[in-house]
Formats: structure tokens, sequence, C-alpha cells
């Protein structure tokens, strides 16, 4: 288990729990367990209150925990006969994006989610889940293709943001993130997205012009990381805590805002302390979506998402 | 202290205070260093007369050389929710919005207008970087889509210049959310099967670049503008190495394919007018300076606001 910075006092306790069960079984004649489980308790009690709260800050934080399920354990966990399909056609394949054909609850569909893999090799491998304009373009022909076999197109957000490389900038990656979410915006089958970490601004946007867009309770989503935002306003990079406050990241003020539709429980502590559940949890959330969509018309679709984006912005959010 | 310092310099600087120039009569070019005197400036439209370094130019000033006559009439957009988010840094969003305002005399940073060009009815946007670096919030999103909305309206072309820093962080994921629904508006061009002419002009970056700038059906931009969606400093820090001379500036971008055309600010009226003009399938224009039209084209149009005119509000508080 991975703890995260404001979990310290946590990991102190449930070591000491662990310490303890870990004499226990050197020494068969001490009787640790009532030690033990009191000591279990008090993380519990603990762990509640950690998470009963969060602040922005900690939710970026969580949103970002390498223990968290990312695209590819959903995709394993909720799909079936998943076919991944590579390559943008152009340039190379990217593996910060992953896709293709599978079907979700014996239908066929096109999935497409942003990997950030597991470990280092991984990591390097998926780029930290950060991708080029292959990526991007290897989706918009996903996407296409869904929309020509008349197949739904579930996506899963999960990226710090594109990536900002040199080759990236040079074969157009703004250009594949515009492409991207104007191919969103013309097709004609059900679209839904759930951000399952991090929503990195013009990264994210791309995958996630859907009908129905649904956050993890922890996962964020924003228009500039919290330490991008310190450094530019406040000019220290150190003031990502006030920035994280100021920019209004969370799942539940997005849902204040209008800007997404559903908020996905997750177990007490994180989607990192409870995978199989988080999974089957989102899993739900696509079905109900996906049903809300099942049966329109190609022209309800389109405008649906479209004056989805254009009613965006008429509600505010007090101080 | 003597009595020089004591007694005659007081006179002597009030003598000067009250001969002083203005300050804004000359312009430092910040590429070559020549000084520019106003005039000539603005009659170049902010274009080094020695090294063709173009500077920003206020959508007014582009739009008055721009329309025949200097003449065109603003387009109403729909105003949005003032600080959705309450945001607060440094300073209070609105605390910002209004220096900006007092500071440009404009009310937000993107101005849309209609009028002719070479008698070519026209609708034109343009986002001013003076305005909080020219960044993308809800009021420009509105802008955009009331632009596209007025072009199928009026069956003509929608042309925008865009310059930005990217989105405006105080409006957080409102901000982000321009991204799609400024996609929408160029969707509706495209139906109605109408040319939408992107110029871009420096520098144009972030999500502004990620988003309509990218998407016109002719990408022209001006000499030596930024154009990216990573700014050069974020990928240098990422990437721990120096970028090539030149590197995200239009003719590199040119080189790259990603553009269509990179264009002097000179030419730029005349290049528009015989693009749209062959795009809307309408003989070619006559060329060089016109006169303002003389009567309206369209009847439904909303009462004339002055030429030109139609000055801004200062700060709308």
């Amino acid at each position: 288990m991975n703890y995260l910075e404001f979990e310290k006092p946590l990991s102190e306790i449930e070591g000491k729990a662990e310490e303890l069960r870990a004499l226990a079984r050197g020494n068969k004649e001490m009787d640790v367990e009532k030690e033990a489980a009191a000591l279990d308790k008090k993380a519990e009690t603990l762990l509640k209150d950690l998470y009963k709260d969060l602040t922005p800050w900690r939710k970026c934080q969580v949103a970002r925990h390498p223990d968290r399920p990312h695209c590819k354990d959903y995709i394993e966990g909720l799909f079936t006969d998943y076919t991944p399909l590579a390559g943008d056609r152009n340039f190379a394949d990217d593996h910060a994006i992953m896709g293709g054909l599978a079907r979700f609850n014996d239908n066929p569909v096109v999935v497409i989610g942003q990997e950030k893999g597991h470990d280092t090799k991984t990591r390097i491998e998926r780029n930290f889940g950060m991708a080029r304009p292959e990526g991007y373009r290897k989706a918009i022909r996903l996407m296409d293709l869904a929309h020509r076999f008349r197949l739904p197109v579930i996506t899963l957000v999960d990226t710090p943001g594109a990536y900002p490389g040199k080759g990236a900038e040079e074969r157009g990656q703004a250009e594949a993130i515009a492409r991207a979410t104007q191919k969103c915006l013309e097709l004609a089958v059900p679209m839904v997205t759930v951000v399952i970490g991090e929503g990195g601004s013009g990264g994210a946007v791309a995958l996630a012009t859907a009908n129905r867009i649904a956050m993890l309770e922890h996962s964020v989503y924003s228009v500039i990381s919290p330490e991008g935002c310190a450094s530019i306003l406040w000019k220290d990079a150190e003031k990502m805590r006030e920035a994280a406050e100021a920019l209004r990241l969370t799942a539940q003020d997005l849902h204040k805002l209008g800007v997404i539709d559903r908020i996905i429980k997750e177990p007490l502590g994180g989607a990192q302390r409870g995978r199989r559940e988080t999974v089957e949890a989102v899993g739900k959330a696509i079905e109900m979506m996906l049903k809300e969509l099942t049966g329109r018309k190609p022209d309800w679709l389109i405008k649906d998402r479209r004056n989805k984006f254009l009613d965006m912005g008429s509600k505010g959010l007090a101080a | 202290m003597n009595w020089i310092s004591n007694y005659v310099r007081p006179k002597i600087n009030s003598l000067f205070s009250r001969r002083e120039v203005p300050e804004n009569l000359w312009t430092k070019c910040p590429e070559c260093g020549t000084m520019l005197f106003h005039r000539e400036l603005a009659e170049n439209l902010n274009v080094c007369s020695t090294c063709d370094h173009h500077m920003g130019i206020s959508p007014r000033d582009r739009f008055a050389a721009m329309f025949d006559g200097g003449i065109f009439t603003e387009v109403e957009v729909p105003q949005p929710l003032a600080d959705p988010l309450v945001f607060r840094d440094q300073k209070k969003y609105p605390e910002r919005m209004k220096a900006a305002r007092n500071a440009t005399g404009e009310k937000e940073a993107m101005l849309v207008v209609e009028g002719e060009m070479a008698r070519t009815p026209v609708v034109a946007a343009a986002q001013d970087f003076s305005f909080m670096a020219g960044s993308m919030g809800m009021y420009v999103g509105n802008a955009i889509i009331a632009a596209a909305e007025r072009a199928v309206q009026r069956k003509c072309p929608l042309v925008l210049f865009a310059a930005a820093g990217g989105a405006r962080m105080q409006e957080g994921i409102l901000s982000l959310m321009q991204m799609p629904r400024t996609t929408v508006a160029v969707q509706m061009l495209r139906e109605a099967g109408l040319p939408y002419i992107c110029v871009l002009t420096h520098p144009t970056t972030g999500g502004v670049t990620a988003s309509y700038a990218m998407l016109g059906d002719v990408q022209i931009a001006e000499p030596n503008a930024l154009i990216c969606f990573a700014g050069p400093r974020v990928i240098e820090q990422t990437i721990r190495e120096k970028l090539p001379e030149g590197f995200q500036r239009a003719e590199y971008l040119l080189d790259h394919g990603m553009l269509d055309r990179v264009t002097h600010r000179k030419n730029m009226r005349e290049e528009l007018v015989t693009i749209l003009r062959m795009l809307m399938n309408q003989p070619p224009a006559i060329k060089g300076d016109l006169p303002a039209p003389e009567i309206k084209p369209v009847i439904d149009l909303p009462p004339p606001a002055t030429p030109e005119a139609v000055i801004p509000e200062k700060a709308a508080e």
C-alpha cells in the first residue's frame, strides 16, 4: 500500500498493527490480537475522518494515486472480447491511449481511454498517460469506426494532460485535440465518459465531449493543474493548495456547475483501497448512462451533446 | 545641499514638465529597436517599417483597416455570468476584469462585427491580446457562437483573428468547456456550407489553438506568430533541452504542414477577399480601398450603431 502524504498518521497506526501481528507470528505464546484489533479500529476511524472532507488538493493527490485502478483495469474488469486496435495510420501507435472493440454487457461497443501504467516500465511505455497527436488521431479513427458501425463509444479519462514535447508540437498536438473534440461532437451514436482519475485540460476534453459524463468521487477535472495555475497566478508553484481550492476542480463542484451528470461513490479511503468495488461501481454507472441513450435517433444524440455544452455556464457557485 | 539644487532646479523642472512630450508618440520596435512614430506605425497597421515585425493590433484598428470605408457594426454577444467560481488568487477575478476594462476600454477579450470587405459581406471576430492575454472564458465562447450564428443567419463567411494565452484560469472548468462549445460553433458553419477562415496572430496558444483556432477551412498566420499548444518554456522544462530557432513560429508550422499560408498583415485583407469570394462562388472583387457601402445590405440588421464608432462603455461597473 502506498500512503499519501496526508495519510502519514494512518500509515503509522497500520504499520504498528502489522508489526504486532508479525511479532505474534514469530512467537506463538504472545497474544496481540486484542491490541492489534484496537489499532485497526483506530485506523478505521482515522481513515473515515481523513476522507470525510477531503480538501481539493488532497483530492488531486488521491486522483493521482499510483494504486488507483487505471484504464486497463476497467477494460479487463468490465468488458469481454476486448480487441485492441492500434495506430493512427499516419505516424505511430501511441500507448498513452488504448482502445478498441469490446463487448459491454454482451453488446458491442468501442472503448477508448488514457492509461498511465502501474510500474516504472509500463509508465514509461504509456508516457504517464500523456498522449501525443498520434494518440488523439487513433481515438478519432476509433470513434469514426464506432460511428460507421453504429456502436456506442465509452471513454475513460485519466491524464495529467496532453504531452508537451517537441515532436508532439511539430506533429500538431493542438490540431489533433481540436479534431478529436470535433469528432466527439459529430458522433451519431451514444457516447459516455467516466473521469476515473485526472481530467487534465484539453487532453481530457478531446475524449470527454460526451452525451453523459460521470466522475469518480475523488477524481478531478480542470483547465490547468493546480501546480501550473499556482506558478502562473501566484508566481509560486508551491501555492498549489490555494490554486486547487480556487479552481473548483472536484467532482462535487463540477456537478454543481452542471458540467458533469453524476458522481460515482468510491469505497472508504478512495478507489485504491477497494479496486474491485470501484471497477464495479464504474460499470454500473456506464450501464445507467448508456440506458438513458439507447434507442435514441442519431440526430437526437448529436443535438443532445451539442446542447449539453452550449448550455454550460448558466449555473455558478456560491462563495 | 548648495543653492543650485535648492533654488534653480525647481524652476528648470517646472519648465520641462510644462512642455513634456506625450509619452506614446514613439514606439520602439521590440525586434530591431527602431523608434517608430505613432502615426506612421498606425498607418502601417502596427508593423515595423524596418524589420516587418508584426506588433499587436487592437480588434478595432484591425477592423477599421479591413472593412470598406472603415465601417463595421458590432454584433451583440450574450453576457455570461460574471464570476461563476468566485475565483480569487492574489486578486479577485472581478478586480482583474475591472483593471483590464479600464486599461483597454473594451468590455471583454473578443470583438465581433459585421460589414463588407471589398463588397463581400463578412462576419469577423478578433481576440484582443491586451485584454487579460486574450484568454478564452465564457464571454469569448459566447462571442464565437454569436459570430457563427450571425454568419449562418446572413449566409456569409466568418473570419476569425485568434490571439490568446489560452483558457481563462479564473473561470476554471467553465473556460475549458469553451473548447467543445466553440467547436459546436464551427460545426454550425460547416453545416450551413459557409467558409470559416482562421487567422492566427501572435501569440495563439493552449486551449484556443486546440479548438476553434485550428479548425478553419483555411488556416492563415501572420509572420513569426507563436502558435502552439504547450508553450516553449513548458516544453524546455519537460524535455530539458533547448528548442531550435524559430520553433513554433508561423513559418515553422507552415513547413510542418500545420498551416495553409503565412501572410503579411498589409496583404491580409486582399488575400481574405480573394479566398472568400472563390469559396462563396462570387466573381472577383474590385481591388483597392472602397468607400463605405451606400445601402445596408440586409434589412433585418439591428439599428446601425454609429459607424466604426460604437464606443465601448468604459468598465461596465
